[in-house]
């Protein structure tokens, strides 16, 4: 802000809250003519105006709240540039990164500013940080027997997780949202895996094969993925869709049993991510998938994101 | 203080009469959408799976026709009627008041059909579409040089302060209107705002929280300076403490929006220029309650026989308490338990229904007999009647909505020992339904008032001259 922003905020603001006082001191004095107590003299329809002082107690309110006002101002930001004597504000400007926000962080520190959410952060930090490196001492898959531990794990799933898998964990077709109750697994069921997929995200992309394969092979390919799981269907279609398989081989795998690496569904069991109707699939293969699990890495952090695996690993591994 | 004037300047009444029936038909539907809302938000099925009558829809004409339907119906009717009796003039214009009668029903109308269809600009007190902006602007121009037009003429030397707090209100709310619905139209029914990002937001609460500091207080402080004095037949108590409060509320009310911007994207700076004059702002607020009040030194014994004035009276309690609670919920601590919760629900009601619209009623009873030429109101005990559903009414509706904004601000903070939430959303949700089943109740009763004043005004209207005996208790002065 520049310097003439700051005077003209400074002098219309203190300029109001000073001339609130000189109308209260001149109203207090009598300047009317006529005595206190009696009638102004005018008269509106009737209505007269009596002359009484103000009331002393309204006074002394309005005397405090005005000296508040000028302490507020000297000591937080308000006129203008002007930061105040605290050095007090709700946050650290013009962050862009994380990184830059830790070291937003450690330079206010230095400064002595108050930061208001730096300083919850570390009050929040300095009570709850050492449960969770408690819990990331503890090997993920005994962690899952801890009742306590899955409380804890529970909860950050319902804040962090229940939007997209449900708050019963059990996923949704509709967002292409996988189960983590089953023991099915997309990318890997160990605990290391959960672990990876929960700090760096993931990004599963089927491509659309509607240029590729047409309507026609869209179908043939479509009833031949049902075939796999041993659905009741055309043979003679499944027997073309399988001419056209190759492309699909290439993450899915020649036999269809997907790949973890990849994480390529697995075609030949009955756990479909997006739903196993023909209908379904042809609007798989038609316009492609894009499946997002964002990174929890910044958000969580390592140690509750710990908890969190524990949490979903004990869902399937009771 | 009797009438003194023997030879009467000849008055504009008609649009004095149109706007307060029009305030109490306004009144009933713009509170009865306000409780179908209400049961709408324990009870989803109510929005019958019909996009026009969804609380999303119907909010904003709830909104709007309580404020500017009724309120401004009442602000009209009585502006009109105060500043002819103590300019002892009238209307500088018969044709401008006419037009602003028929032009603002008009924008009503246009809001009624236009808020349920969804076309909304989306900016919280002024949904209305730019067409319509800009017709609500015409009629505001025209009231505002019939209102000024009629003190230039006036017959008395001085400017009674009714008109000082009306003349305010109508300067203000101009700017106001224009100000924050700059717009860029992209089709009749569409338009962007001018504004982007948090310079948007803060000309939204800069004209949000005037829409409240002006529309809703200053004019209705200005009815009260007339209706209540003359109502209890008792001078105003203090002269000097008009002057002060005046200056210093319209003044230190322009300030305020940023108070509904906490903890936002709006620069911290802003933000505390916002709640330091939010609290001084406290003080002059309770000189108009004490001005108001105080007037009634020396008649204290009317409130035992006259509901009308007990309207006005209880009115500028309930003005206190909102008063004293909105710069204490504009402190920051506070703010950040009751914001986005019912408290702010709660509080607003406490102004709208316990201010805004008890004085209304208390002044449109005062009006209907001198309007329609009889003695008294066609039934005073159904006034008493009003009164008493009103203020419990109202008291049901407050008291919900503390406890339940209170209950809220403290769920969605509460964590537990390791740091994560105690309850999620939908509970804090779940705990709420009791307590919007007796705020749903509370609206009842204010309807239910406001239909038998809608009776009690027909017949006061279509009684036979003389059928109606003069009521001692509720005579104005």
């Amino acid at each position: 802000m520049s310097m003439f922003w700051t005077i003209w905020i400074s002098v219309i603001t203190i300029g109001l809250i000073i001339g609130c006082y000189a109308l209260l001191r001149w109203t207090l004095k009598n300047n009317t003519g006529v005595p206190e107590g009696e009638s102004m003299g005018h008269e509106f329809d009737g209505i007269e105006e009596i002359n009484n002082p103000l009331p002393r107690w309204w006074t002394i309110l309005f005397y405090i709240t005005i000296v508040w006002g000028f302490i507020y101002l000297a000591l937080y930001p308000g006129l203008g540039a002007f930061e105040g004597f605290l050095g007090w504000k709700s946050s650290n400007q013009n962050i862009q990164s994380m990184e830059e926000s830790r070291q937003a962080r450690v330079d206010a520190r230095e400064r002595g500013d108050i930061v208001q959410y730096d300083r919850e952060l570390e009050m929040a930090e300095e009570r709850f940080d050492p449960i969770f490196e408690a819990y990331a001492k503890v090997p993920v898959e005994e962690l899952a027997n801890d009742p306590e531990a899955n409380k804890v794990g529970q909860r950050l799933f319902m804040q962090n997780c229940s939007q997209c898998h449900g708050s019963d964990a059990r996923g949704n077709q509709n967002g292409g949202f996988p189960n983590l109750t089953d023991d099915d697994w997309l990318y890997g069921g160990s605990p290391a895996k959960i672990k990876e997929t929960l700090l760096g995200g993931r990004s599963g992309v089927m491509p659309a094969q509607l240029s590729a394969l047409g309507e026609e092979g869209i179908d043939e390919v479509a009833t031949y993925v049902l075939s796999l799981s041993g659905r009741d269907v055309d043979q003679e279609l499944a027997k073309k869709g399988k001419e056209h398989f190759a492309v699909c081989a290439a993450c899915h795998g020649p036999d269809g049993k997907g790949n973890q690496q990849l994480g390529a569904p697995n075609l030949t069991d009955t756990t479909w991510l997006y739903g196993g109707s023909k209908r379904t699939v042809v609007e798989t293969l038609t316009y492609g998938r894009n499946g997002v699990m964002p990174s929890f890495k910044d958000t969580l952090g390592e140690d509750k994101i710990h908890v969190v695996a524990a949490y979903v690993y004990s869902l399937s591994n009771e | 203080m009797s009438e003194t004037s023997q030879a009467q300047p000849d008055y504009n009444y008609t649009v004095v009469r149109q706007f307060t029936v029009m305030t109490v038909i306004w009144g009933i539907i713009g509170m009865s959408l306000g409780v179908l809302i209400a049961a709408q938000l324990f009870a989803p099925m109510l929005n019958f799976d019909t996009p026009w009558l969804t609380f999303s829809r119907l909010r904003p004409l709830h909104t709007n026709a309580v404020i500017f339907a009724f309120g401004g119906c009442a602000l009209f009717a009585t502006s009109y009627y105060i500043v002819q009796r103590t300019c002892q003039v009238r209307l500088f214009s018969d044709k401008l008041a006419s037009f602003t009668f028929w032009g603002w029903q008009a924008v009503i109308i246009l809001a009624v059909i236009s808020l349920p269809m969804g076309l909304t600009s989306t900016k919280e007190y002024a949904e209305l579409e730019w067409p319509i902006d800009i017709l609500i602007t015409l009629v505001w121009v025209a009231y505002a040089i019939n209102f000024f037009g009629t003190l230039v003429i006036r017959k008395v030397s001085h400017i009674y302060v009714a008109n000082w707090f009306l003349g305010g209100f109508i300067l203000t709310v101009a700017v106001l209107h224009i100000g924050n619905s700059m717009a860029i139209p992209v089709s009749f029914t569409k338009s962007y705002s001018l504004y982007a990002g948090a310079v948007d937001a803060m000309m939204q609460w800069w004209y949000g929280h005037n829409a409240v500091g002006f529309f809703l207080t200053a004019g209705f402080l200005g009815m009260m300076y007339y209706f209540v004095p003359k109502q209890a037949g008792r001078p105003v108590y203090s002269y000097r403490l008009s002057i002060v409060h005046f200056w210093a509320l319209i003044s230190l009310y322009i300030w305020a929006g940023p108070h509904h911007l906490h903890y936002t994207a709006l620069p911290d700076w802003t933000q505390s220029l916002g709640m330091v004059m939010s609290v001084i702002l406290f003080v002059p607020s309770w000189g108009g309650m004490i001005n108001g009040i105080m007037t009634l030194s020396g008649a204290w014994h009317k409130l035992r026989t006259d509901p009308i004035l007990r309207f006005m009276i209880v009115s500028l309690s309930f003005y206190g308490m909102s008063t004293f609670e909105g710069p204490m919920m504009a402190i920051k601590t506070v703010n950040a338990l009751s914001h986005y919760t019912d408290w702010t629900i709660g509080h607003v009601h406490s102004g709208a229904l316990g201010w805004v619209a008890m004085i209304s009623i208390g002044s449109v009873y005062h009006l209907i007999p001198v309007l329609f030429n009889q003695p008294s109101m066609y039934s005073v005990r159904l006034v008493n009647v009003h009164f008493w559903l009103t203020t419990i009414g109202v008291v049901l509706y407050i008291v919900a909505m503390w406890m339940s904004g209170v209950l809220q601000g403290l769920m969605w903070r509460a964590v537990n020992a390791d740091g994560t939430l105690t309850y999620s959303f939908v509970e804090s949700l779940e705990a709420s339904y009791p307590f919007y089943v007796v705020r749903f109740i509370g609206g009842c009763f204010v309807v239910a008032g406001m239909l038998l004043m809608a009776y009690n005004m027909y017949k006061t209207i279509r009684a036979p001259k003389g059928s109606i005996a003069a009521d001692p208790a509720t005579q104005p002065a």
